[in-house]
């Protein structure tokens, strides 16, 4: 692999770097970029380092969290005011890859992979990125849509911090304790007054890219979460839905047990 | 492209190599170092074979450009034994008949090691998460999970006696 790594001194100096060839690309912690340049699929002839440009940061401590692009898995895990988030950072691959995989680098993880980002959609987060333009910040649900990359890095991701309980996700893989999902699901379920106020519940492999369910949120919307409830998320759970056939496990039983594991997760069983 | 230097502390000893740009770590212990026992097995980050430390975190060394490891402390399976002893891990790999082909091997006992420097007394399931990102294709897991948790136990009575 001969190519060009590149160590720059700021985002800024990165996302100029990144308009001058399509061969360039931003390098958070290697375990998507680093396995193409080695195996090929797209073409990768200089990499951008992220280190040292302060994309390692976790804020936790207030209503609003921000988590910086090159925030590792690990480093979610190891953090007690993101515990919620622990057994989505733990789904995600053994120890070494929890050391390098970032919550930035998740948000291009391929089919079927990026439960991360799954997550990150049901919170409802923002993602600020930076470009020739300057930082922005944008709907995470419209970036992954596209998941621009050319002249784009992705400096963090900004959720409201879930109340207590509120938050919720499933995976089901065929390997155990690790493996490529064949389905995950992340809910954040809050309540008012007893009843659903605001669910954000999103898919991971049952499309190209992590998905809205947006047809379950609204069947739960308003409803106490009862087995009536459940009920008529349950009828909608695939709506939306275009899985693929992987080997995994093929877009049929994808959509066949999406139901089946919605109905664990909304009705509280196996919850972590 | 003109060759670029990268300097790593390897197994404690300090490495100075002029490698080309985009050579992996793995490469850089294997061809440069001659520390063969990281192996490059799918270089994809699945099989784990190329596991090692950097600055005492487990990566994986076919993931990561040598000179994104620059400056930084790097321990490989030729680390593990200490001053001509077999590291307790070894031992209890040796003994327990936790290899047959021996290519998955270092990057088990790598990752054990992380694991029971981090966590002298793990659970079965905490020593299965940590080698979950090794995959062995010979004797089956029972005997490395047995060898790891062996291990543990011999760790502790060394260290209590």
């Amino acid at each position: 692999m001969a190519l060009d790594i590149v160590k720059v001194g700021s985002v800024r100096e990165a996302v100029a770097l990144l308009a001058t060839g399509s061969g360039t690309h931003f390098l958070a912690g290697g375990t998507i970029l680093v396995r193409v340049a080695n195996t090929g699929g797209f073409p990768v002839r200089k990499m951008i380092l992220s280190d040292g440009l302060g994309l390692d940061a976790i804020d936790a401590g207030g209503d609003t969290v921000e988590l910086g692009a090159a925030v590792t898995m690990a480093e979610v895990t190891a953090e007690p005011k993101l515990a919620y988030l622990k057994p989505v950072a733990d789904s995600i691959g053994g120890p070494a890859v929890r050391n390098m995989a970032t919550v930035g680098g998740n948000l291009f993880a391929r089919y079927p992979y990026g439960d991360f980002a799954v997550a990150l959609l049901a919170l409802g987060a923002e993602v600020v990125t930076e470009t020739a333009e300057g930082e922005s910040t944008g709907d995470l649900e419209v970036f992954l849509s596209t998941r621009r990359s050319a002249g784009v890095v992705v400096r963090a991701l900004r959720f409201k911090a879930p109340a207590e309980g509120a938050f919720r996700f499933a995976k089901v893989t065929r390997k155990h304790p690790h493996g490529a999902s064949v389905l995950s699901i992340a809910a954040v379920l809050p309540e008012r007054d007893g009843k659903i106020a605001g669910a954000h519940v999103a898919y991971g492999a049952m499309a190209e890219t992590p998905i809205r369910a947006t047809a379950v949120e609204a069947a739960l919307e308003g409803r106490t979460l009862d087995a009536d409830a459940i009920d008529a998320a349950c009828k909608v759970a695939t709506d939306g839905c275009a899985p693929e056939d992987d080997p995994q496990a093929s877009a049929w039983y994808r959509q066949a047990v999406l139901p089946v594991h919605l109905r664990r997760l909304l009705s509280g069983e196996g919850r972590s | 492209m003109a060759r670029v230097p990268v300097m790593l502390t390897v197994n404690g000893r300090e490495e100075a190599e002029f490698v080309e740009p985009g050579t992996l770590l793995v490469e850089v212990l294997r061809d440069k170092l001659e520390l063969t026992g990281t192996r490059i097995g799918c270089s994809q980050g699945t099989c784990g074979a190329c596991t090692v430390l950097v600055d005492g975190e487990l990566i994986l060394s076919c993931l990561m450009p040598a000179e994104r490891a620059n400056g930084k402390a790097v321990i490989t399976i030729e680390g593990v034994a200490s001053d001509g002893e077999l590291d307790p891990i070894q031992r209890a790999f040796a003994e327990g008949f936790a290899a047959q082909c021996g290519f998955c091997t270092s990057g088990m006992l790598v990752a054990a090691k992380a694991l029971l420097d981090a966590n002298p007394d793990p659970s079965r399931d905490e020593v299965i998460d940590a080698i979950s990102g090794n995959i062995c294709r010979c004797t089956g897991y029972e005997p490395i999970i047995n060898a790891i948790l062996a291990a543990a136990v011999d760790r502790r009575a060394a260290k209590s006696a």
